[in-house]
C-alpha cells in the first residue's frame, strides 16, 4: 500500500515504464508488488559511483542490478595517444587506492614488450612499494568496510596508519597518492635518505595496530553476527565468475600470482597465502587482515634483501631510460638521449603482451599491443573490480539491504578501477 | 611517526574536569549562601513576604519555571554537540572542533547559523502539513519529558503522580514524529527508515517500560520526585542492577543510537527518515536526537543513581542540580563510548535481541523484584527496621542485590549455552569449502 501512495506522486513526473526492466527483475516488480530502490550512484556505501537497482520485498533483496560507467575516464583510450612513459601517469588514476600496482603492471608489460632489463635493486624497491600499496589499500578497505557496518572508530584508526604510508609515498615521489614512482626500467629515483628510517618505524609500529583492529572486530559478537554466513561465494562459482584476489582466497581457492608465477623478487621471500574456508564476508575480512601481517613480513625480508641487491634503481639502457641530470652537462650523447626520450619517447615493437600481477584487489592484467612506434595501438586492463561487481547480483540475492552494504565492502571494489 | 594519543592527554582532561567540577560546586554553594535559601527554595512565599500581590507572586515562579525547563535542555544541547564531537574525536584519535572560539566551543553556534541560512527544501509529492509538523514533534517529545524532571529537592516542573507513565507516553511521540517525517517525505529511503523505526521503537518500549516499573516498585511511587526521594538511603542501581542495564540498553535503542542506529544508518539508508529535510528542520531532528540522548542520561540518573542526592543537597539545592548533571553526564558518556565502539546491528538481529532476550528477562526481572521486595519488607517489619539511612537500607539492598546477581549469572550462563549451541548449529550449516572441495 505504501508503494501506491509513493508512486502516484512520482508518476506525475516520470513518464517511463517499468516494463523496460522486464527480464531483469521479477514479475512482481512490474505489478508494483515489490519495491524498486535506486541505490547510488550517490550513496555513501557504494564505494564510489556504483549504482545498484534493487528490487526489495520488505527489506529483502529479490534482485540486484549493478550499473557501472559513472566514473568512466577513458584512460585506456587516452594511453593510445601518449608515449609509453607518459602513459604511466594515467595508470595511477585507475585504481586510486593502489596506484603502484597499476604502474607496476603497465611497466611490466612495457618491459616485456621491449625486452628491457631491470636491475635487482629496482626490483626489490618495487616489491617494497607494492606491499606498502597493498597495506594502503587494505587499510582503506578495512576502514570503509567497518564504517559501512557502523563501526566509526576503526575507520579513523585505519586512516591514521594509512597517513604514515602516504607520507612515505610522498618521500619517494613527491606525491601522496598518484606518485607514478614506478617507471619502465625501474623506479623514478633512488630511495631518499629519510625513507628507510621511516619505513622501519612504521614496521615496528604497525603490527600492534592490526591487533587493535582485530580486538575491536574479530571476536565482536555484533561483527560476527553481521558477517558470518553473509554473501557466501562458493569456490566453483567464484572461479566461474573470474573472481580473484582475497575474495577468491576467502572461498578456499589457493590462487595468488605472487606464488603461482612469481614476479619481481617475490620468489625469494617466504610468506603464507591466507585462505578462508567459508567464502563469506567474515572470511574475506579475516583473509585481508592476515594478508596485512604477511605484507609486513614480506617488507621486512625485502629490506634485508635490499642491502645485498646489486645494480642501480633504474636500468642503464639509454634507449629507454633517460640519463641522470648530472650527465647532461658532460656528455653530448646524454643530451641527445634526454631530448629524444622526453619528446618522442621510446619505441616498442609491433607485438602483443599480457602481464598480470596480484593487486590488493585481485589479478590486475595489462594487455599491451605495440605499433613499432612510440605509442601503443591498444591497451587494455583486466581489472578485478569490474568482475567483482558483476558477481554482486548473484551474491546479494535473498539478503537484507544492510547485507548488501556489507557485501559491497567485502569484495572490495574501486569504481575507478572498474570503469577506467 | 608515533601514536598521537598519549595517556597523558586523558590524564590532563580528567584533571581539568575535576578542577572545573570543584570550582563549579564551590560557586554554586556560594551562590546559595548569598541569595538565601528561602527565596531560592520557595520564590512565591518569598515574594509575598516582600509585599507582592499573592496572585502575581504565584505566577512569576511558574513563568520562570516554564521558561527555564523549556530552554535549559535546548541550551544544554548546544553544549552537548560540542562535548559529543570532542569526546568522539578523543576516542578516535582526532582533535575535534578547535577553530571557532576557545577549544572550538562556539562551533555549534556556527553550525546553527549555517543551518539557518540554508535553503528549506520540500520535496515534490511530499505531504506538506505532516512533513512540516514532524520536526517540532520530535523536539517537543523530548522537551515534554523535562517537565517531570526533579532538578533539586525543591525545583521541578510538575510533580505528576503518574510521572513514570507520563514519560513512556511522551517519549513515544518521537516515534510518531519519525514515522510522520519518513512517510511524508515521498522518499523510499525515508520510508524504509520509518518502517524500521516502527518495528524498533515500538518493540523496545516493552523492556523500557518493564525496567521502569522496577524503580516504581522500589519507591512505591510513580512520581519522579517520589522516586528520587526514595533513593536517599540507597541508589536503586545497587538494588536493581538488571533493571538498570535493561533500561540503559532499551533507552539506547529508543533514541536510535549505535549499535541500534539502523533507523538512520547512514551507510545503508543514508540518513533514513530525515533524508529529505534541510536547514532548521533537519536541525530540529538533530537537536531532538541529541537532547534525547542526554535526557536518557538524566532519567538514568533520576531512576537509578539517586537524581539530585548528594552531600548537602538539601541544604544547597543548586548543589543537587549539580549532582544531577554530573550523574547524567556519566551515563551520557557511557552511551557515547558504546556508540563509538560498536558496529551496527541488522534489523532482524535487533528484533531477535529484543523479543528473545530483553523482553523475557525484563518480565522475569519484574516478577522477581516484586516477590523479593515483598519478602524483604516482611523481614524488615518483623525485625523492626525502618529504612532511613544508608545502614538501615543495607539488609534490603544486600538481599535484592544477591537475588539480582544470581539471576544475572543464571541468565549469563543460559545465554552463553544458547549462544554456543546456536554457533555450533550455524557452524554446521555454514557452507564449508574445505569440506566439499577436492
Amino acid at each position: 500500500m505504501a508503494n501506491m501512495a509513493m508512486t502516484t506522486a512520482a508518476q506525475n513526473e516520470w513518464q517511463g515504464d517499468l516494463s523496460e526492466l522486464k527480464g531483469l527483475v521479477s514479475e512482481r516488480a512490474l505489478t508494483g508488488e515489490t519495491m524498486m530502490l535506486n541505490m547510488g550512484p550517490h550513496h555513501p556505501s557504494t564505494h564510489g559511483v556504483l549504482r545498484l537497482l534493487l528490487e526489495l520485498d520488505g527489506e529483502e533483496i529479490v534482485s540486484c542490478i549493478p550499473d557501472v560507467g559513472y566514473l568512466h575516464t577513458g584512460i585506456e583510450k587516452n594511453i593510445e595517444a601518449k608515449t609509453y612513459e607518459k602513459g604511466v601517469t594515467l595508470t595511477d588514476r585507475m585504481d586510486y587506492l593502489a596506484p603502484m600496482s597499476n604502474n607496476m603492471v603497465f611497466c611490466m608489460a612495457i618491459e616485456k614488450l621491449t625486452d628491457l632489463d631491470v636491475p635487482e635493486r629496482a626490483q626489490v624497491i618495487r616489491t617494497i612499494c607494492l606491499e606498502l600499496t597493498r597495506l594502503n589499500s587494505h587499510l582503506v578497505w578495512l576502514g570503509t568496510h567497518a564504517i559501512d557496518m557502523g563501526a566509526m572508530s576503526v575507520f579513523l584508526y585505519c586512516f591514521r596508519e594509512r597517513e604514515m604510508i602516504l607520507d612515505m609515498f610522498e618521500m619517494l615521489s613527491g606525491q601522496r597518492m598518484m606518485g607514478s614512482y614506478i617507471r619502465p626500467g625501474g623506479v623514478w629515483r633512488d630511495l631518499p635518505q629519510e625513507f628507510l628510517p621511516a619505513l622501519e618505524t612504521f614496521l615496528n609500529y604497525f603490527p600492534a595496530k592490526i591487533d587493535d583492529y582485530e580486538r575491536l572486530l574479530t571476536n565482536n559478537p555484533v561483527w560476527i553476527d553481521r558477517t558470518q554466513g553473509i554473501g557466501v561465494i562458493e569456490p566453483d562459482v567464484a572461479l566461474a565468475y573470474g573472481i580473484t584476489g582475497p575474495s577468491l582466497r576467502a572461498s578456499g581457492v589457493n590462487w595468488d600470482i605472487r606464488k603461482t608465477s612469481p614476479y619481481l623478487t617475490y620468489g625469494h621471500y617466504s610468506f603464507d597465502v591466507p585462505l578462508g574456508e567459508h567464502g563469506d564476508v567474515y572470511d574475506r575480512y579475516i583473509v585481508r587482515v592476515r594478508e596485512m601481517r604477511e605484507s609486513v613480513s614480506i617488507i621486512r625480508q625485502a629490506l634485508k634483501h635490499l642491502t645485498q641487491a646489486s645494480g642501480g634503481f633504474r636500468s642503464n639502457n639509454r634507449k629507454f631510460v633517460p640519463p641522470p641530470r648530472s650527465e647532461l652537462g658532460q656528455s653530448m650523447e646524454a643530451v641527445i638521449h634526454h631530448f629524444k626520450l622526453w619528446t618522442e619517447g621510446f619505441s616498442a615493437p609491433d607485438a602483443e603482451v599480457y602481464m598480470a600481477i596480484e593487486s590488493p584487489r585481485g589479478e590486475i592484467g595489462c594487455y599491451l599491443h605495440g605499433t613499432g612506434g612510440n605509442k601503443p595501438r591498444r591497451v587494455h586492463f583486466k581489472t578485478p573490480s569490474l568482475i567483482h561487481i558483476s558477481a554482486l547480483s548473484m551474491i546479494t540475492k535473498n539478503h537484507f539491504i544492510a547485507d548488501v552494504v556489507a557485501i559491497i565492502g567485502s569484495v572490495d571494489i574501486v569504481l575507478g578501477d572498474c570503469d577506467r | 611517526m608515533e601514536s598521537r594519543s598519549t595517556p597523558n592527554q586523558f590524564l590532563r582532561l580528567g584533571i581539568t574536569l575535576v578542577i572545573l567540577a570543584v570550582i563549579g560546586g564551590g560557586l554554586i554553594a556560594l551562590l546559595n549562601g548569598i541569595t538565601g535559601q528561602a527565596c531560592l527554595n520557595n520564590l512565591s512565599s518569598c515574594l509575598t513576604n516582600n509585599g507582592w500581590n499573592p496572585g502575581i507572586a504565584g505566577f512569576v515562579p511558574i513563568l520562570l519555571g516554564v521558561l527555564g525547563v523549556a530552554t535549559f535542555p535546548l541550551l544544554v544541547t548546544i553544549l552537548l554537540i560540542w562535548v559529543e564531537r570532542k569526546f568522539a574525536a578523543r576516542i578516535q584519535d582526532r582533535i575535534g572542533p578547535n577553530r571557532v572560539g576557545p577549544f572550538g566551543l562556539i562551533q555549534p553556534l556556527a553550525d546553527v547559523l549555517k543551518l539557518l541560512t540554508k535553503e528549506d527544501i520540500t520535496p515534490t509529492g511530499a505531504d506538506k502539513p505532516i512533513y512540516n509538523l514532524a520536526p517540532p514533534f520530535m523536539v517537543a517529545s523530548v522537551l515534554l519529558i523535562w517537565a517531570v524532571v526533579p532538578f533539586t529537592p525543591y525545583h521541578y516542573g510538575v510533580d505528576l503522580e503518574i510521572g513514570a507513565i507520563y514519560f513512556v507516553a511522551v517519549a513515544s511521540i518521537a516515534t510518531l514524529a519519525v514515522i510522520m517525517g519518513g512517510w511524508a517525505s515521498n522518499n523510499k529511503y525515508a520510508l524504509l527508515g520509518a518502517f524500521r523505526t516502527v518495528a524498533l521503537l515500538v518493540s523496545y518500549e516493552i523492556p523500557l517500560a518493564m525496567a521502569l516499573l522496577v524503580p516504581v516498585l522500589l519507591a512505591g511511587s510513580m512520581s519522579m520526585v517520589g522516586i528520587v526521594e526514595a533513593q536517599g538511603a540507597m541508589w536503586f542501581m545497587f538494588m536493581a542492577p538488571i533493571a538498570t542495564l535493561l533500561f540503559f540498553i532499551s533507552s539506547q535503542a529508543e533514541v536510535g543510537r549505535a549499535p541500534f542506529d539502523l533507523i538512520e544508518a547512514e551507510s545503508e539508508l543514508i540518513a533514513g527518515f530525515n533524508i529529505e529535510y534541510s536547514g532548521m528542520k533537519f536541525a530540529m531532528f538533530f537537536a531532538g536526537e541529541f537532547m534525547h540522548v542526554f535526557t536518557n542520561g538524566v532519567l538514568m540518573a533520576i531512576l537509578f543513581t539517586g537524581g539530585w542526592w548528594g552531600p548537602f543537597a538539601y541544604e544547597a539545592p543548586l548543589l543537587g542540580f549539580f549532582y544531577l548533571m554530573i550523574k547524567s553526564s556519566f551515563w551520557y558518556f557511557i552511551s557515547l563510548w558504546v556508540r563509538n565502539s560498536l558496529p551496527r546491528f541488522r534489523v532482524d538481529q535487533v528484533m531477535n535481541l529484543n523479543w528473545k532476550i530483553l523482553v523475557p528477562i525484563s518480565i522475569l526481572n519484574l516478577i522477581m523484584m516484586a516477590l523479593m521486595l515483598r519478602i524483604a519488607l516482611g523481614f524488615e517489619q518483623s525485625a523492626g527496621i525502618v529504612v532511613t539511612d544508608f545502614f538501615s537500607a543495607l539488609p534490603r539492598t544486600g538481599f535484592l542485590l544477591i537475588g539480582n546477581v544470581v539471576v544475572l549469572v543464571v541468565v549469563w550462563l543460559w545465554l552463553g549455552r544458547q549462544g554456543r549451541q546456536q554457533r555450533q548449529l550455524e557452524e554446521m550449516n555454514r557452507f564449508s569449502v574445505t569440506a566439499t572441495g577436492d
